[in-house]
């Protein structure tokens, strides 16, 4: 259950103390947290437990009231979400990643589009754009059958799996993915789970923020379990079973009593 | 994933070129434009309609629209509209005739002077709609109105009478009125806004597709969190749009008025819808983050035609505006039907 925290130096990302206000709400208290390179890192937590809060900080979108935030060892000095896009954090939000009716091509490459040519005539190189997208969705394992399609017609899972993609693609040191699965299917799940391993063998730093512990636990290297605000356990994958977690996630004697009370319900 | 190459495959094999074609967003446009065009050459009773005597006469009113329909559908992909785009047609030709004929500015300075206080009239749109929030709707439906009311108030103030005369007499004149003027190729008498008018359209096609500012477009209007999300300026990409959207109803403010050496105050009224029905005709979509520039070309030539064709053929002007209606109708129920018959990717 105890990880040291200050002995590893290698962190991609760190929070160490970290306390978010707003008013006189506590959105999280006192979160301390690291990320290594090429691991999976599963933040788990249900509703309300401050997972929103927890992915705008690391975004970007939000400056802790209190506590450091270091990235690579040092403190990052962030005012927007280009900021953190810039220094190697990308985020791929729930349903925000991808414009539906753009091809897959020109959503790849948004906001990092190839051009050629000199000014006026400066121009999206469009062969380019294509060729090297098809080539990388492949090297992700992701089949694509034409670039030139709209990402409205790729299902849930491919959206995601274009998104990851990309921030792979441009160079993310540090991926977070907000419950990247918790609107998909079974099996859709199951490609982009496939996805993040992929990620984390090109030694990318995943976060992923999810309620579902069992998804988290089918990739997680760190489990982090954050309640009310607060980072109430940390286990490494070897120290945890499945059952644990999802006990733990539950909130152990509280499920207890929620299927005691389930059981007589149905009994009566 | 895997087991679906194979599918994929053969589903790609199935996108031919006549697919690729019908996905278009101006095809729904052109084919109108080919049976409108067969109409009004059925009907015409004055015999001119086919030839170079009638095109010349279409393509004016189609020029005059499409300068400002091209700007206005990349605004609209942009995800907004502009309702003051027409009204700014007569404000730009006001304001130039106005520097003119009441403070004596030469007449080539006094349009670059309007090119640029239409640029700060589109930036004023486009900061109100990104920082209030504000639907563009009611942002631009505002100015529409404010400018309608300042278009008769100061041309009252300023010249006792609803309109702005004597520009003939302002220095540079003669030279203005060959830029934005002219007749070209006569005994046919083609106006030069044609000309303006395939240049900008090329450009702004050119743009919107081939650029890094047409991808930014489709984003923004497309949706506009995951543009932000993933780095794209979306404020300063609206605000070029709303800028880009002014200056061209501005450059057909100055070509009217340049063309008719007067300009009244009531000028450009109701052309805001004009030039939305020609950019919706053209296949841009009332959501946002689809369409085309040469489709709004299109539909301006659509309506062009209508126009003049109404007239060759002997009916009362009126109807044009049924017609209008007509078109705008028929143009987006088609659209729609090709558009879930072939790509499949519009929601």
């Amino acid at each position: 259950m105890t990880i040291d925290n200050t002995a590893v130096d290698t962190a991609a990302l760190r929070l160490d103390g970290v306390t978010m206000r707003f008013g006189s709400v506590i959105a999280l208290s006192d979160v301390s947290m690291h990320v290594d390179p090429g691991t999976v890192t599963c933040v788990l937590g249900d509703n309300g437990a401050g997972k929103s809060t927890l992915i705008k900080i690391l975004s970007g979108v939000y400056t802790p009231s209190d506590g450091n935030f270091l990235l690579e060892g040092n403190k990052a000095n962030f005012s927007s979400p280009r900021d953190a896009l810039d220094q190697g954090i990308a985020t791929v939000f729930q349903d925000l990643a991808t414009v539906p009716l753009m091809s897959v091509w020109r959503n790849f490459f948004l906001g990092n589009e190839p051009t050629k040519g000199v000014f006026p005539f400066r121009r999206l190189n469009t062969k380019y754009a294509k060729d090297s997208c098809k080539t990388e969705l492949m090297d992700m394992g992701i089949d694509i059958r034409d670039p030139d399609q709209a990402v409205g017609t790729l299902s849930g899972g491919e959206r995601q799996a274009v998104a990851i993609a990309r921030a792979v693609h441009f160079g993310a040191k540090v991926l977070i993915l907000d419950e990247p699965t918790s609107a998909l299917g079974v099996k859709q799940s199951g490609v982009v789970l496939k996805y993040v391993l992929q990620a984390k063998e090109r030694g990318v730093a995943v976060v992923f923020i999810t309620h579902n512990p069992h998804h988290a636990f089918l990739v997680g290297d760190r489990f982090f379990l954050l309640n009310r605000g607060k980072m109430i356990a940390q286990y490494e994958r070897a120290d945890v079973s499945r059952e644990e977690l999802v006990r733990a996630m539950a909130g152990g004697a509280e499920l207890d009593a929620l299927a005691h009370e389930i059981e007589t319900l149905t009994t009566d | 994933m895997s087991t679906a190459i194979a599918a994929g495959d053969e589903r790609l094999a199935r996108s031919s070129t006549f697919v690729r074609v019908m996905r278009r967003p101006e095809i729904g446009a052109l084919m109108g434009a080919i049976v409108v065009y067969v109409f009004f050459s059925a009907v015409d009773t004055t015999g001119t309609f086919v030839g170079l005597n009638g095109a010349a006469r279409w393509t004016d009113v189609a020029a005059t629209t499409g300068i400002v329909a091209v700007a206005v559908a990349l605004l609209m992909i942009g995800g907004e509209f502009d309702l003051s785009a027409g009204v700014m047609v007569g404000t730009s030709g006001l304001f130039a005739g106005l520097l003119i004929s009441e403070y004596n500015i030469p007449v080539w300075p006094a349009i670059a002077l309007t090119f640029v206080f239409a640029a700060c009239i589109g930036l004023l749109n486009g900061w109100l709609v990104v920082k209030t929030g504000l639907p563009s709707f009611i942002v631009t439906l505002a100015m529409f109105f404010s400018l309608r009311g300042v278009n008769l108030g100061v041309t009252k103030l300023l010249t006792d009478t609803v309109r702005v005369a004597d520009i003939d007499e302002g220095e540079g004149f003669e030279s203005a009125r060959a830029v934005f003027a002219a007749e070209l190729w006569q005994p046919y008498g083609f106006k030069v806004a044609v000309i303006w008018w395939v240049v900008l359209t090329v450009i702004a096609t050119w743009v919107l597709t081939r650029t890094k500012f047409g991808n930014w477009i489709f984003a923004v209007g497309g949706d506009k969190l995951a543009a932000r999300n993933t780095g794209v300026p979306v404020n300063r990409t609206k605000i070029v749009l709303f800028m880009y959207t002014s200056t061209s109803a501005a450059l057909v403010g100055i070509i009217s008025l340049m063309r008719l050496r007067s300009m009244q105050a009531g000028q450009g009224v109701g052309e805001e819808f004009v030039f939305i029905i020609a950019a919706v005709v053209g296949g841009c979509l009332l959501t946002g983050g689809y369409g085309s520039a040469i489709g709004a070309s299109i539909g301006s030539a659509i309506i062009g035609m209508a126009f003049i064709g109404i007239a060759y053929a002997g009916w009362n002007t009126d109807w044009s505006w049924l017609f209008l209606g007509l078109i705008l109708f028929v143009a987006v129920l088609t659209n729609s039907v090709i558009g879930k018959r072939f790509s499949g990717g519009r929601k």
